[in-house]
C-alpha cells in the first residue's frame, strides 16, 4: 500500500528542485566536558576537555539519494543527524536542507524533516494511536486524517490492529521501534533522518522497514540519510555511503566503488566486503605495502595495528 | 491563515496529550488529591482552634475562611506551576524532549498548550479539593462575590505562567536536579505572598518581595472578594489587578525570553540530548 504525500505542512514553503537536499559544509561540534578541580592538564598542554564529536565534516547529499553514515560507537554518526535535526547547533560550518539553513531557517527545515532515533521515545503510558495522533498534530494533520493514516502504516508495519490502542509499555523494543519508524513516516517527511532505525528489529521487520524507506524515495521524493551498523543493509539501501571515524568522514562513495578500492588495496580476487571497508578505513591507521609485507597479509597487518591501538588506549 | 490552523493545531495536540496523561495516571491524581486535602485540612483545623489555643475569643469562622483561601490558591499555584515546568520536566522523564523540539511549532505554541492545560487542570483540582474540604467545616459565605473571585484567579494566573515558565528552564539547564530547583521558586512565593498570614507580619527585608509576587495580590483579591463581597470594579480589587496586570505583562515575555535563551544555550551543548 502506497504512502500518500502530505503536503499542506511544506505548503507555504518554496523548494528550488535544483537545489541539493543536504550540504553540509564545514561543520564541527565540540562538546566540553567539566575537568574536575584537582586534575591538571596532560604534559603536552592538550586540554582533554574537549571532545570533538563532528570534526570538519563536508558531505553533500542530492534530491532522492540514499546516504548511509557508518561508524562505530561514539564516531560521531548521531550527532550530525542531530545537527540536522536542529536539536544541536555546529560550532562552525553550515548546513542547509532544500537551501534552508538549520539556524537561521528554523522553523522552515523542520518542516522538511522527520526523525528516528535510536532511541524508541514515547510517552509509554500512552497507545501507539495516541503518541502519534499527537505528532500528527503538531505536524499540521488533521486528527481525522492522521487517524486513518496511523491505522494504515501501523498496520503495514506489522503492529495488530489490537495493539493500537494500547499503551507503549506493553510493547517490545523491536515494536516501539516500528511506533517511531511510523511516526517518521506519518508526515511523509522530504528529508527523512534515520538513525539506526532497524536496532533491536527482526529480520522480517528489518525488510519491511527497508521497503518503506525505498517506497518513500521512489515514489514521494524523498531523500534519506540513515546511520547504520548494519553492512547489509547499507548495502542493500544505499546510493553512497559515508564512514564517519572520531568525528571525520574518512570515506565517501558507492558501496560499487568502495568495495573495488579496497579489494585492489588488499590485492586479492575476491571483492572485500562492506565489513573489511569499514574496518579498513576505521582503522587507527591505514595499512600500507609495507605492513603487509611485514605481516604476510592485509588481514594479520591490520590486526597488529589494532592490537597497537588497543595497548595505546590503555 | 494554515499557520494560524497550524499553530491552533499544534496547541490542541499538547493540551489532548497532557489530558491522556492524567487520565492515564489517575491513580497519582487521587494520590495527589488526598495529600493536598489532608494538607489543607490541617491549616484549616488550626484556624477552628485558635480561640483553644489561645484561650481568647477569635472570629473562628473568619479565620477559617482566611485559611482556607490561602490553601486553595495555594495548591492551584503549585499544580499549575507543575503543570507549566512539565513543559521540560515531562518531556525529559520521557525521553520525548527531542521529538517535541524538533517539531515545526514556535515555542510559544508549545507554552500556550500546555499551560492552558496547567491551568485547567489546576482550576478543577483546585475546586475539587475545596469541595472536599469545605465539606468538614461550616462556611459563611453569605458575602461572597464569585464573579471578582474568579476574575482575581484568572488574571493572576497569567503571571503564574509568566514564573512558570522562567522556572521551567531549570530542568532543561540541570536535567538531574532540575525539577528539585523550581522548588525553590515555589517555596519561596509560599513564604513571601501571604498565602496563611499577611505579609505585612513578615520581616521588613522581605515585604518588596512580597510586593513583585503574583499571588500576593490574588489572595489578597480573593479575600475582598469572598470575606468583604467587593466587586470587580471597586477601588479595592483594582489596588489589587493593576500590579497582577503589570506582572503578567513582564513575566509572560520575560518568562518566553528567559526559554528562548536557555533553548538556545541546550542546544549549543547537548543538553537536549540527556533524559532524567
Amino acid at each position: 500500500m502506497a504512502i500518500r504525500v502530505d503536503t499542506s505542512v511544506i505548503a507555504n514553503l518554496t523548494i528550488d528542485s535544483t537545489t541539493d537536499a543536504v550540504v553540509i559544509d564545514g561543520v564541527s561540534k565540540i562538546f566540553k566536558k567539566p575537568r574536575p578541580l584537582w586534575r591538571r592538564r596532560n604534559k603536552d598542554g592538550a586540554d582533554k576537555r574537549e571532545i570533538r564529536a563532528v570534526d570538519d565534516v563536508n558531505l553533500t547529499v542530492k534530491r532522492r539519494e540514499i546516504v548511509g553514515i557508518l561508524g562505530a560507537n561514539g564516531s560521531g554518526k548521531s550527532t550530525l543527524i542531530r545537527i540536522l535535526s536542529t536539536l544541536l547547533l555546529p560550532d562552525t560550518g553550515h548546513v542547509t536542507i532544500f537551501g534552508y539553513d538549520v539556524e537561521k531557517d528554523e522553523r522552515k527545515v523542520q518542516e522538511l524533516i522527520n526523525r528516528v532515533s535510536v532511541e524508541a521515545s514515547f510517552f509509554k503510558k500512552l497507545s501507539p494511536m495516541e503518541n502519534l495522533i499527537y505528532a500528527a498534530r503538531l505536524y499540521n494533520m488533521p486528527g481525522a486524517e492522521a487517524r486513518e493514516k496511523i491505522v494504515s502504516i501501523l498496520t503495514r508495519l506489522g503492529i495488530k490492529p489490537d495493539r493500537i490502542k494500547s499503551p507503549m509499555e506493553n510493547m517490545s523494543r523491536g515494536m516501539q521501534q516500528k511506533v517511531a519508524i511510523a511516526r517518521a513516516f506519518l508526515t511523509a517527511p522530504i528529508l527523512l533522518l534515520l538513525d539506526e532505525p532497524t536496532t533491536g528489529l527482526d529480520p522480517r521487520s528489518k525488510i519491511d522497514v527497508q521497503a518503506f524507506i525505498n517506497e518513500l524515495r521512489d515514489v514521494h521524493d524523498a531523500t534519506i540519510l540513515i546511520t547504520t551498523h548494519d553492512m547489509d543493509e547499507a548495502e542493500a539501501l544505499c546510493d553512497r555511503v559515508a564512514i564517519i571515524d572520531q568525528g571525520r568522514i574518512v570515506a565517501l562513495g558507492s558501496v560499487d566503488d568502495l568495495k573495488r578500492h579496497i579489494t585492489g588495496l588488499m590485492g586479492r580476487a575476491e571483492s572485500a566486503t562492506m565489513q573489511e571497508v569499514f574496518m579498513y578505513y576505521t582503522a587507527s591507521r591505514l595499512v600500507t605495502e609495507e605492513d603487509i609485507k611485514r605481516y604476510g597479509s592485509w588481514e594479520k597487518a591490520f590486526e597488529a595495528i589494532e592490537a597497537q591501538r588497543e595497548e595505546e588506549d590503555k | 491563515m494554515s499557520s494560524f490552523m497550524h499553530q491552533g493545531r499544534a496547541t490542541y495536540a499538547f493540551f489532548e496529550r497532557n489530558w491522556n496523561m492524567t487520565r492515564r495516571y489517575l491513580g497519582w491524581e487521587v494520590v495527589w488529591l488526598v495529600y493536598n486535602v489532608v494538607n489543607a485540612m490541617s491549616v484549616t483545623f488550626i484556624g477552628a482552634s485558635a480561640s483553644l489555643i489561645t484561650g481568647t475569643k477569635i472570629n473562628t469562622s473568619l479565620l477559617i475562611l482566611y485559611l482556607l483561601i490561602g490553601t486553595s490558591v495555594w495548591t492551584y499555584l503549585s499544580v499549575s506551576f507543575d503543570g507549566v515546568t512539565d513543559i521540560v520536566n515531562l518531556e525529559h522523564w520521557e525521553g520525548t524532549i527531542e521529538h517535541t523540539f524538533m517539531a515545526p511549532i514556535s515555542r510559544f505554541t508549545h507554552m500556550i498548550g500546555s499551560c492552558g492545560y496547567a491551568i485547567v487542570h489546576g482550576m478543577l483540582f483546585t475546586f475539587l479539593q475545596l469541595v472536599i474540604v469545605a465539606a468538614f467545616f461550616h462556611l459563611n459565605l453569605g458575602q461572597t462575590n464569585y464573579l471578582t473571585a474568579f476574575f482575581m484567579l484568572v488574571i493572576g494566573s497569567v503571571s503564574f505562567i509568566g514564573f512558570g515558565i522562567a522556572a521551567s528552564v531549570l530542568p532543561l539547564l540541570y536535567t538531574e536536579k532540575g525539577m528539585q530547583m523550581s522548588f525553590i521558586v515555589r517555596s519561596v512565593l509560599l513564604l513571601v505572598s501571604g498565602v496563611y498570614y499577611p505579609i505585612s507580619v513578615l520581616p521588613a527585608w522581605m515585604q518588596p518581595l512580597a510586593r513583585i509576587s503574583p499571588a500576593t495580590y490574588v489572595l489578597e483579591g480573593l479575600r475582598a472578594a469572598i470575606l468583604r463581597n467587593q466587586v470587580i470594579w471597586s477601588p479595592e480589587i483594582w489596588s489589587y489587578t493593576w500590579p497582577l496586570i503589570i506582572t503578567g505583562a513582564v513575566s509572560v515575555p520575560l518568562g518566553v525570553f528567559i526559554f528562548h535563551l536557555a533553548e538556545r544555550y541546550a542546544k549549543r551543548t547537548g543538553k537536549l540530548k540527556r533524559n532524567g
